[in-house]
């Protein structure tokens, strides 16, 4: 673990074997694994060099105001941002201040300042198309939904899951390996697929409010688990030689960096095993603007960026092999400015990239406990907390219900910080503000608790990402355009699903509740945060009419661009979706390393 | 510039007695007084940030004290006016007000605290998008006016004593506490605008800077002694809970620390 851990900063070469966009998860899985293969790597990432050591320091770092409320480690919308409309009849307006979703920005990315919720998939989630028509038949799927499958099984992804939760150092107990039940009932989950490895971790440990979930959902015959969550249960070394800490539960997780490096990051957990590695280079301060193609647009040359280390100058690198490794909206944005694969038309339905843009549903509701009880919720630990899988994806009968998708229930408590906690306190009838908001307030931050219900989006052929007619960023380029609003089906779902927290709430032993779920007809509201759980856009797939990535996340128009990222889900999940990026980008590398290196070219004949 | 019929409002006014809904004060007062200059220093900002493609380091535009450099903000306004302050004084008492559970906001160094915001990157909404064309649109389409946070306060500030002059004959910081409470009432139902400010965008502006420095650590200057965290059983930057992640709901027995002040050289990334 020793080299320097600062990114060079004189001229890159004109040159390399693969330039990869973006230094977050996605980059850095894919860094390591092509110079594992030999290749010379230049990663280019448009933000900050950001060092646990440095700006993760204790106590510095535990600073409410700095972190999520400036929103430090996120996205900076002063150069450039998204336009964002409910309907396509509406003139898409600037998302000037971050609101509903945190990009990040910087070396680890959004891999930064994420909670650690590790999940892997449900088998069915990846087709789920196949398993609704299985199951319904084709007259189950409501007009307009553009549901698809992945194109790749849960089994061909396994090993990826294994191999990137070894990385992570996974905490969470499984349920079966290789067929064999191991798990215990009330702490893993029956409905996860099947493993081939345990979790290198044993589970987080459950905070005070996890635990009374956990007994509620027992006595109502549901059945609670412990969270998969990339902190550490105890102290661990990675494959690559990356060392973690402990997780203390401090409570300072999401929106932050980890002081005990208890948090997995790629910052911690993979870039610190190639900063003395001679094939690998990473630009800060690289703003990449397109990428470069042939005059017959079927081959990606390099990419163009500025170069904020040489005066913002522009410059060309050339690369055998592109790969996209943005956030998800980053990475269409790169392939609608670079003219890859044919946009999508929603009159037409025709084309592919802006296709089936998802998000996730979330509604948060709050149980009061006696005021003898306290919930000390600023204790927590991001990816930590008791779960419950009855209601999510296929594992319940959809038919009387008449919507597609689920959710889970938990109690995921990350710590709650005082801020947070007053922004958000009042409101339905209470005070937001004066006389009685204190006194509410502290009853509120002393004896509740909140239970998520996160859950699942359908595509839409109403729903989807162009190029914005108006605004530009600070280069003169158009902003990305969300078309994107909540459907009726959504809309059930997560009205269905927290129908169920009340019997939990009484099970928990809670005086109060405030029981929160979409209203019918409900719209996207971009100032209330709700998840930076975007996915789709760019998806994969088994068919170039309906797909812009292969099977493999390959270009099906330029096959030497691969795309890595949420951008490949057809559609959201109940799911928090790194886990399944982080296995999606070994299972990429890996096709790439043993078939595309050898006879360059599409992956998939068409 | 009063816009409705001469309603005569009491010198002390209570909601049920308010002017009606909607009431746009001073619009026409505000686009042929200072808009020019305004939209001068708008067009400023919006050039030096869209000049330079990437972030600039946090002390770029900061001052030193209210980035939390090492000393506590004893000095100052150094943004607002000795008559904007003694608005925001009040404004941000009426929010978070001092009861018989303890301090409210004024005690606790909030007005301070907003003052040396307004003087970091947040106050010039340095990562905000700030690029024309400005357009309105519907609520959930957020934040759409190309003020930075000074601008809000100091337009806002302004148009609000304006107001309380021209129908009381007295400036805000004179009205009852009753008084200032209805008009920041008013000023949340959106009830009355503050020339281009809608009156709810500026009182969101208002209770989120109130409520930061109700209860961010004291590096920033306001939670006085940390007052609001004994409050509400934060226990601060301890950051370690090994003994107490469950412990059947007790209550979390210390009290809380704040990130100590050191004399050495601070992160300049921010």
């Amino acid at each position: 673990m020793t080299g320097p851990n600062t990114p060079a900063i004189g001229p890159l070469p004109a040159k390399t074997d693969v330039v990869i966009v973006g230094a977050g998860w996605a980059g850095s899985i894919m860094a390591r694994e092509m110079t594992e293969a030999g290749l010379n790597v230049v990663v280019l990432e448009r933000g900050d060099m950001r060092r646990t050591a440095v700006e993760g320091a204790y106590p510095d770092s535990l600073d409410e105001l700095r972190g999520n409320i400036r929103k430090r480690l996120f996205q900076n919308l002063s150069t450039s941002t998204v336009t964002i409309r409910n309907r396509p009849d509406q003139q898409a307006l600037p998302y000037r201040q971050l609101g509903a979703f945190l990009p990040g920005e910087g070396v680890g990315g959004a891999g930064l300042h994420w909670s650690g919720c590790q999940f892997r998939v449900m088998p069915d989630d990846l087709r789920l198309r196949s398993a609704i028509i299985e199951r319904y038949g084709k007259k189950f799927i409501p007009e307009g939904m553009n549901l698809q499958d992945y194109g790749v099984t849960y089994a061909e992804l396994e090993p990826f899951f294994a191999k990137s939760e070894k990385v992570f150092g996974t905490s969470g107990e499984a349920w079966t390996i290789n067929g064999r039940l191991v798990g215990r009932r009330g702490v893993a989950n029956p409905f996860a697929p099947d493993r081939s490895t345990p979790f290198p971790l044993p589970p987080m440990p459950d905070v005070y409010t996890a635990s009374l979930l956990r007994k509620a959902g027992t006595e109502l015959g549901y059945h609670p688990y412990s969270m998969p969550a990339a902190n550490t249960s105890e102290a661990y070394i990675n494959p690559y030689g990356c060392q973690m800490g402990k997780c203390n539960f401090c409570g300072f997780c999401s929106g932050y960096d980890c002081y005990l490096y208890a948090k997995a990051s790629p910052n911690v957990n993979i870039l610190p095993s190639l900063w003395a590695n001679p094939l690998f280079t990473l630009r800060t301060r690289a703003q990449v603007l397109d990428v470069v193609l042939s005059a017959d647009g079927r081959h990606a040359r390099g990419v163009r960026y500025l170069d904020g280390h040489q005066g913002g100058k522009e410059r060309v690198i050339e690369a055998e092999l592109v790969i996209l490794a943005g956030f998800q909206f980053h990475n269409v944005h790169l392939m609608l400015l670079s003219g890859i694969g044919k946009p999508y038309d929603p009159v037409t339905d025709t084309g592919v990239v802006g296709r089936n843009f998802t998000y996730q549903t979330i509604t948060s509701s709050r149980f009061w406990m006696p005021n003898d009880k306290h919930t000390n919720q600023f204790i927590g630990a991001g990816g930590a907390g008791v779960a419950i899988d009855d209601f999510n994806c296929t594992n319940f009968d959809h038919a009387p219900y008449g919507f597609i998708g689920g959710s889970p229930i938990w109690v995921n408590q990350a710590g709650l910080k005082p801020i947070s906690a007053a922004l958000a306190s009042g409101g339905n009838g209470a005070p937001r503000w004066g006389k009685g908001f204190k006194k509410e307030m502290v009853n509120t931050y002393r004896h509740s608790l909140a239970v998520d219900v996160m859950g699942s989006n359908m595509a839409y052929r109403n729903v989807w990402l162009d190029l914005d007619p108006t605004w530009k960023n600070a280069w003169n380029q158009p902003l990305l355009r969300m078309t994107f609003t909540w459907q009726e089906n959504d809309i059930r779902m997560n009205r269905f699903v927290v129908g169920k927290l009340p019997a939990l709430g009484r099970a928990m032993g809670a005086v109060r509740s405030q029981i929160n779920m979409f209203a019918p007809g409900a719209t996207f509201d971009t100032r209330r945060y709700q998840t930076t759980h975007l996915a789709g856009g760019a998806v994969m797939g088994t068919d170039p009419r309906t797909s812009a990535l292969n099977r493999y996340l390959q270009c099906w128009d330029v096959p030497n661009v691969f795309v890595i990222g949420a951008n490949a889900f057809p559609q959201g999940m109940g799911y928090n979706p790194t886990g399944l990026v982080a296995a999606l980008a070994y299972w990429s590398a890996y096709h790439i390393r043993t078939r595309y290196l050898k006879a360059p070219g599409p992956l998939v004949q068409t | 510039m009063q816009d409705s019929s001469g309603s005569d409002l009491p010198s002390a006014p209570r909601l049920s007695e308010a002017p009606s809904p909607r009431r746009t004060y001073g619009r026409r007062h505000f686009m042929g007084g200072f808009a020019t200059g305004l939209a001068r220093v708008t067009t400023a900002t919006v050039l030096a940030s869209s000049a330079l493609p990437w972030p600039q380091p946090w002390h770029s535009a900061g001052n030193a004290q209210a980035r939390g450099s090492g000393q506590p903000i004893t000095s100052g306004p150094n943004f607002f006016t000795a008559e904007e302050f003694a608005m925001v004084r009040q404004l941000c008492e009426r929010i978070y007000p001092q009861d018989e559970e303890g301090p409210g906001a004024d005690g606790l160094g909030v007005p301070l605290f907003i003052d040396g915001q307004l003087s970091t990157p947040y106050g010039y909404g340095a990562r905000w998008y700030m690029h024309g064309p400005f357009v309105a649109g519907p609520p959930e389409a957020g934040y759409q006016l190309p003020y930075a946070p000074r601008q809000l306060y100091r337009l806002a500030l302004e148009r609000l004593n304006a107001f309380c002059l021209e129908n009381w004959q007295k400036p805000f910081v004179q009205l009852s506490a009753e008084g200032q409470v209805d008009v920041l009432t008013w000023l949340e139902k959106d009830a009355l605008a503050l020339g281009p400010v809608p009156g709810n965008v500026f009182f969101e502006l208002l209770r989120a800077n109130t409520l930061e420095g109700v209860f961010s650590d004291p590096i920033h200057g306001g939670n006085h002694l940390m007052k609001s965290w004994y409050l509400t059983g934060f226990p601060g930057a301890r950051a370690d809970f090994m003994d107490w992640i469950n412990q059947e709901g007790a209550a979390y027995p210390f009290g809380p620390v704040s990130i100590p002040v050191l004399p050495r050289k601070r992160d300049e990334q921010g």
